[in-house]
């Protein structure tokens, strides 16, 4: 009963902090609503990166590659035919011809991030540690430079247009709480337990007869779906899009984030998320003039970046392990021993 | 045979094209070193090592009217200056964090720098124009070679060989191949770890100031994004040589830069589009056969492959 209740908690906790600033910014005027969505749009992106880098211990720099192929595909399915012909005169016949409704464009959004990452996954799931890391980085590199030039199966360097912009605040919401809802339901299952002994002594793991690379390889398939789905909700926010969008700075920021809220936890990804994000709409406002307790703040334009930077650092030096510790929301003792 | 030839554009290399692409290999390995040193003893690989060559190459542009051999000094101060702040300040609390951790921290710091650089100087870019006249070519055997080529590969050898001799000859060189080789043991047979690191970071530094002074005279106008690129061309470079030992990632690194400079010499821009993705599919294979890297040692690996 009490394991029940903590594993509700650990799922409770961060659905609530979402569905929180899903309500605050209902209270915004709707330019600050903007802020809002991007946030939780945000949480999905972070959440689908943390199934696999926060249950493996591995670094991937290659989930944003995920991000970019679910964009562009749902972003490319979603265009009203009579458009595509005009914004897109180069692509496939089979792609001109067809559009879809938004929730189908989501889904084939999460198949093809999904199926990408299952495909390059089955030789990359091999390594380890830093050959990881490049390996996946070099995903990215591949996977922007074949988005930005090949014209036959989206707009190359132009920018994507025309795309419905249909993720508002109810979808954006419900969006991450999907994904906090299967990265939960993962974690507690037996491959993610199975996987969390990898990341803890892999050594002693495949000593018991765990198969790493199998493990490995059903979560990086998994969270490159998740994270397909959440570039799928990111092009129906946005409407339009280049790859440059779906890049490096990306790759930081959504890295940062979850190093920063703590890697090891569903809630740290959560947080982190939202603190950042928050951190950065504060910034963005600042460079623009707002008025904090009575005083006007005017910061110069490009202080948001360094100020970015400096918080990064130092969440990163003074909290190695994240402003969560990399722990789940656990109740009060008190609560939990009655 | 010939055919094959054509086909590849080799026949399009020049004594030119070749001389370039060593002085970018030459460039890079030096590059490599700087950040093999470090991992050596830190077990950390320095993303923001391309933002060091930046500050240098910042420094060189704003004291252009000065004489050049203050000019320079100056490079060498401020970038060995900003490696040793980066050392104290970000590396020292990072030592027995994860690597994970260790990494986008560096990245932080690089992303930071860079946006230092963006408020303090903006996009347009300074001009560093005091060593232009490197850019000229002299004629030699019959072939057109820019002197700066000639600094490239002159000062990569002589800095190779110091380092050579560094490393096998004095006290110092003994006690970072004993850190490099296991930290904690040397720590407990009496190696100073402040001191070895102290050092290793002092003469990474030192190299990226002499690569700024190169990258600068190739690449006069200096943007925030200075030495972006190539610093991530040389990781992945690293890393695919074999960033355990120092040779292995010194060649790595000369590898990639001589065939990123053969390659974008020869091959006309509409057929190089989709380059970075071969090149990249290659580092990936390459990793996935020899994960310890491809100038590495049988047995150096083990622990890099489930």
């Amino acid at each position: 009963m009490r394991r029940t209740l903590d594993a509700l908690v650990v799922l409770a906790a961060p659905c609530v902090l979402v569905i929180a600033t899903a309500l605050l910014a209902t209270t915004l005027s709707e330019a600050n609503e903007i802020y809002a969505l991007n946030a939780i749009v945000g949480v999905s992106i972070v959440v689908g990166l943390y199934v696999f880098v926060g249950n493996s211990g591995v670094v991937s720099f290659g989930h944003v590659s995920f991000v970019a192929v679910g964009a562009f595909s749902a972003g490319l399915m979603s265009i009203p035919v009579e458009s595509k012909t005009g914004v897109l005169p180069d692509v496939y016949p089979f792609l001109r011809d067809t559009t879809y409704s938004n929730i189908v464009t989501l889904l084939i959004a999460a198949a093809a991030g999904g199926v990408f990452a299952l495909v390059v996954g089955v030789p990359l799931m091999r390594l380890n540690g830093l050959a990881a890391g490049i390996a996946t980085f070099a995903v990215l590199e591949i996977t922007h430079n074949v988005l930005r030039n090949w014209t036959k199966i989206g707009p190359g360097p132009t920018t994507l247009s025309l795309v419905p912009e249909t993720t508002g605040l109810r979808q954006a919401t419900a969006g991450a709480l999907i994904v906090i809802v299967i990265a939960w339901a993962y974690q507690r299952s037996r491959p993610g337990r199975l996987l969390r002994a990898t990341s803890m002594d892999p050594a002693a793991a495949q000593a018991v007869g765990v198969n790493v690379h199998r493990q490995r390889l059903w979560a990086f398939a998994l969270s490159g779906a998740l994270c397909g789905f959440a570039g799928g909700l990111l092009v129906h926010f946005i409407g339009s899009m280049t790859t440059e969008e779906v890049y490096l700075e990306l790759t930081f920021l959504s890295l940062a984030m979850l190093v920063i809220g703590g890697a090891t936890s569903l809630w740290g990804a959560v947080v982190g998320a939202l603190v950042v994000s928050g951190i950065d709409s504060f910034l963005i406002q600042a460079e623009e003039s707002i008025d904090v307790v009575g005083r006007t703040l005017d910061l110069p334009e490009g202080t948001r970046l360094v100020a970015l930077g400096v918080l990064m650092a130092l969440a990163l030096i003074l909290r190695p392990s994240g402003l969560t510790g990399g722990r789940e929301v656990r109740l009060p003792r008190r609560i939990r021993s009655t | 045979m010939s055919s094959l030839i054509a086909i590849l554009g080799l026949s399009d290399i020049t004594g030119q094209v070749l001389t370039d692409a060593i002085a970018l290999g030459a460039t890079y390995a030096l590059m490599a070193v700087g950040i093999g040193l470090v991992f050596g003893v830190l077990r950390l690989v320095n993303f923001a090592y391309g933002q060091l060559v930046m500050a240098g190459a910042y420094t060189l542009a704003l004291t252009s009217d000065w004489r050049i051999a203050y000019s320079i000094v100056a490079c060498f101060a401020v970038v060995i200056g900003l490696s040793l702040a980066m050392e104290r300040a970000v590396f020292r609390p990072l030592r027995n964090s994860s690597p994970a951790v260790m990494l986008v921290t560096t990245f932080a710091i690089a992303f930071l720098l860079q946006s230092i650089a963006l408020l303090k100087f903006g996009t347009l870019g300074e001009p560093a124009t005091a060593l232009a006249p490197l850019a000229q070519p002299v004629t030699l055997l019959g072939v057109d070679v820019r002197k700066v080529t000639i600094i490239a590969v002159a000062s990569a050898a002589v800095a190779l060989t110091l380092l050579v001799l560094l490393l096998g000859r004095t006290r110092i060189g003994l006690q970072m191949r004993a850190a490099a080789a296991d930290f904690a043991t040397a720590r407990m047979l009496g190696v100073r770890a402040n001191s070895v690191i102290l050092f290793a970071v002092v003469v990474s530094g030192a190299l990226a100031a002499v690569v700024a002074i190169i990258l600068t005279v190739t690449n006069p106008l200096v943007t925030p994004t200075f030495a972006l690129r190539e610093t991530i061309i040389v990781l992945v470079g690293v890393v695919v040589g074999g960033i355990n030992r120092l040779a292995s990632a010194t060649l790595g690194g000369f590898a990639i830069g001589f065939a990123t400079g053969l390659f974008g010499g020869i091959l006309p821009t509409d057929k190089s589009v989709f380059l970075p993705s071969f090149v990249f599919a290659l580092v990936i294979v390459v990793l996935v056969l020899r994960p310890a890297g491809l100038f590495s040692r049988p047995g150096d690996a083990g622990v890099e492959r489930v």
